[in-house]
């Protein structure tokens, strides 16, 4: 592993075991939580989050933000769930490529206005984020899809296992892997950690701080709108309000994988790490018999804690003089 | 011939013309230095040269040929590479990364880490630097950080090096050994600009000169066949007849007395003393713990453990507002982000310290701040329309008066000035000094931390010379010559 992230690999290594400890902690209390059919489970839950959360990472790593992921899978899920009632003919395939492709010119919007306008990035995707609701309400004047107007193939793809995982974890994984490859590997990948860190002097070495994170919002945009096939196919139902508020659960797996909201800094470990952490927890606690509602509170106690161990990590020498 | 030649190049800004007629020719083999006062046009220079901007007018010929260069990569093609002064360097990168990004090695497409750290190790070496390839770029100084930018361009066998003031914050030994590398370079066929703003450097190490004055050309040459007040007229376009406006002090007793002042791993064992009508140069390298321990006088940080006493009484100064109730000021080494807020107008800026004043009753009053801020731009003459300017469009120089005024305004009794003409021109340097040799006429002391060696013989009264963290020697003025101050300063 490249030393310059040994701080960020060592934080993804503690926070692994952290994870690995809250599922013994977990299963001792309840021994059937750690088997492989329930694991299976948990993971199964947390594959749209981690799908989402990667491209999210790149997003922010690029020193963006994107509010509009979760309109942007219900909108392109509503495409493609219209395009199924009307032509059940459709294969899987297309469907998916037609949603990717729907989420992409979504996210290229938002990353236009980032890029070409110089627009903050929050208000951009807050605003996009409100259009693209809009838009699922005209489209579907309202109305649902529901799982009779859906072809059989459209909701089996999702369901579909191999080796105990389903379609749903096998994407994760596979995306996961080649984002790790990419971040490591291609030239474009180095660029965004480049210009997230430095936009300025990413500027003097020729990389383009916005058309980087213009490519971020168009895969953030792509995952976005896979996930919108993949949600809706596992869900059986399409409407105007599905995903509501999930991005903020997007967000907050960056931020506990120990994604830099200041940019520059997020790995695919800790990413995936910080999504089956929130998965793990959402899982565990009705069985705990805790409410769910606790939940968000963990989560925001998780993320807290996140940011508070890495501003420790911080050099605390001269803080005060050097905080820009 | 020469190797690089920019012909009547202009350049303008909106309103702001900031090249007239810009011309310069680089030779093979050849250091040229680019000289003139900030504002002069050197860095939108620079900035053309780089590809960062396009020339409005005029011709950029390399070998002969006249090119375009359209952005930062091209320049790299051409082999122009750029020294910057502000660290352009990636923190969250390491070392190695940092070299190649924009060019990285790869093998069938995929970037290559074993020969980017191959290569990486071995610049490093050549450059004699100590630090890890793998190393964060953020886990090191800023001298090691200009090592990474020298680095950068050895990577792509540049061809031009322009250098942008890349002394501003290294040690002496570390300027050497950039210079050491220049020639090599030079040496090897490489044209070199070199700017900046200290003419023992040029003297030093450059063949050729140039002069820049309001964003034109008024001169070049050959250094041999000139001097250093032919440079400086050209400069400033009128003779400098004295360069330091010091006058004979009228010493009075101890404003401050320090006594074995120590913070772990900063500094260790630091005592002195600093009179009433003094001003005390304190000098040493970069990681000497000069700002470490102006920090800790000022409040910034604490001591481990020793004393500091103010007008003989024992003091403990625990925060900055302790300091600033004790008439301690502190004006900080890096203005554009510790010493003023660069969004806000001169106005507010010089408010800051000086609320409670402005806010009588506990409502600030918009018409005493405009009256104070009046004031003080005309004593110190900062050059500014009015006062409602906005710091960041001042230069350097009109920057560093705001700053300084703020604390003046306070009526300290102890002024600490960290490297108080970094990176300002000569009118602005000599304005600053003119300013501290006042100060202490009126029975206040100054403390200056500065890298600039004629300005600590030229200003203080006495000089403190610190070695890693501790009092190496202390001058008189009389004592001082450069060769001894070096001597103390350096591991010689």
């Amino acid at each position: 592993m490249n030393a310059s992230l040994s701080a960020a690999s060592r934080r993804d290594l503690v926070f692994g075991i952290l994870t690995v400890a809250l599922l013994a902690a977990v299963s001792v209390a309840f021994p059937s939580f750690a088997s492989p059919a329930n694991l299976a489970d948990v993971l199964n839950d947390t594959s749209i989050l981690i799908l989402l959360a990667l491209g999210q990472m790149l997003v922010i790593v690029t020193r963006g933000i994107d509010l509009s992921v979760a309109a942007n899978l219900a909108l392109s899920g509503m495409i493609v769930a219209l395009l199924n009632r009307s032509f059940p003919a459709i294969g899987v395939l297309p469907i998916i490529c037609i949603a990717a492709l729907s989420g992409g010119v979504l996210g290229a919007f938002n990353g236009l206005l980032v890029w070409k306008l110089r627009l903050p990035p929050i208000v951009v995707t807050l605003g996009t984020m409100s259009i693209y609701r809009g838009v699922i309400y005209l489209l579907s004047q309202g109305a649902w899809v529901n799982e009779n107007e859906m072809s059989r193939e459209f909701l089996r793809f999702v369901r579909w296992d191999f080796v105990e995982l389903t379609t749903l974890s096998w994407l994760a994984i596979v995306v996961a892997l080649l984002g790790f490859i990419a971040l490591r590997y291609s030239g474009a990948g180095r660029d965004m950690y480049a210009a997230g860190g430095n936009p300025t002097a990413a500027q003097y070495c020729g990389i383009d701080p916005g058309r980087m994170q213009f490519i971020a919002y168009v895969i953030s945009g792509a995952l976005a709108g896979v996930c919108g096939y993949l949600w809706v196919a596992r869900f059986a139902v399409a409407y105007t309000d599905i995903a509501l508020g999930f991005e903020l659960q997007v967000i907050a797996a960056c931020l506990i994988g120990g994604v830099a909201i200041a940019g520059g800094v997020g790995s695919v470990f800790g990413v995936v790490l910080g999504c089956l952490f929130i998965g793990i927890i959402r899982n565990a606690l009705p069985l705990v018999g805790i409410s769910a509602f606790w939940q968000m509170f963990i989560n925001g106690l998780v993320i807290l804690a996140a940011v508070l161990l890495s501003a420790r990590q911080r050099e605390r020498k001269r803080s005060i003089l050097e905080a820009v | 011939m020469p190797f690089l030649t920019l012909s009547h190049i202009q350049k303008s800004f909106g309103g702001t013309r900031a090249l007239t007629d810009a011309n310069l020719s680089l030779h093979a083999g050849q250091v040229t230095a680019l000289i003139g006062e900030n504002g002069a046009g050197k860095s939108t220079l620079v900035k053309i040269l780089s590809g960062v901007h396009q020339p409005d007018a005029g011709e950029i010929q390399l070998e002969g040929q006249a090119v375009r260069i359209d952005h930062p990569e091209h320049a790299r093609e051409l082999g122009i590479s750029v020294v910057h002064q502000e660290s352009v360097v990636f923190d969250n990168l390491s070392v190695a990364e940092n070299m190649f990004v924009g060019d990285r090695p790869r093998e069938r497409g995929w970037v290559s880490w074993r020969t980017m750290r191959q290569r990486a190790a071995e610049v490093l070496k050549q450059l004699d630097a100590t630090f890890d390839p793998d190393a964060p770029a953020g886990s090191l100084s800023i001298a090691q950080k200009h090592v990474i930018q020298i680095a950068r361009g050895l990577t792509r066998r540049a061809r031009v090096l322009i250098m942008d003031e890349p002394t501003a914050s290294l040690a002496h030994r570390e300027v050497e050994e950039l210079f050491g590398l220049t020639r090599k370079l030079s040496a090897a066929g490489c044209s070199v600009l070199f700017i900046s703003h200290k003419f023992e450097e040029v003297f030093d190490i450059a063949n050729r000169y140039s002069v820049f004055r309001d964003g034109a050309s008024v001169g070049e040459g050959e250094l041999a066949a000139s001097s250093r007040d032919e440079l400086i007229r050209l400069m400033v376009g009128r003779p400098v007849e004295q360069l330091f406006p010091k006058t004979p002090p009228e010493l009075g007793e101890p404003l401050m007395r320090v006594e074995h002042l120590s913070r772990t791993g900063e500094f260790q064992d630091i005592s002195f003393d600093v009179r009433r009508g003094e001003i005390l140069g304190i000098y040493g390298l970069v990681g000497a713990g000069r700002t470490e321990l102006a920090q800790v006088l000022f409040g910034l940080e604490s001591a481990d453990s020793g004393s500091i006493e103010v007008c003989g009484r024992r003091v403990a100064v625990k925060s900055v507002q302790e300091a600033v109730r004790e008439g301690i000021a502190y004006v900080p080494e890096d203005r554009q982000t510790q010493g003023a807020i660069l969004p806000f107008s001169i106005a507010s800026n010089l408010a800051l310290p000086n609320l409670t004043a402005l806010a009588p009753r506990g409502w600030w009053s918009a018409q005493r701040e405009t009256q104070l801020a009046d004031e003080w731009v005309e004593t110190l003459k900062v050059k500014t329309a009015n006062t409602a300017t906005v710091v960041q469009d001042l230069s350097g120089g009109n920057q560093q008066k705001v700053v300084i005024a703020k604390w003046l305004a306070r009526k300290p009794k102890i002024l600490i000035l960290d490297e108080p003409t970094k990176g300002i021109d000569v009118g602005a340097k000599r304005a600053v000094h003119a300013v501290m040799d006042q100060f202490v006429h009126r029975g206040c002391a100054v403390i200056m931390i500065s890298s600039d060696l004629p300005e600590i013989l030229g200003m203080s009264d006495r000089i403190l010379v610190m070695r890693r963290g501790r009092v190496r020697a202390l001058f008189t003025r009389e004592e001082a010559t450069s060769e001894a101050v070096i001597r103390a300063a350096t591991d010689a």
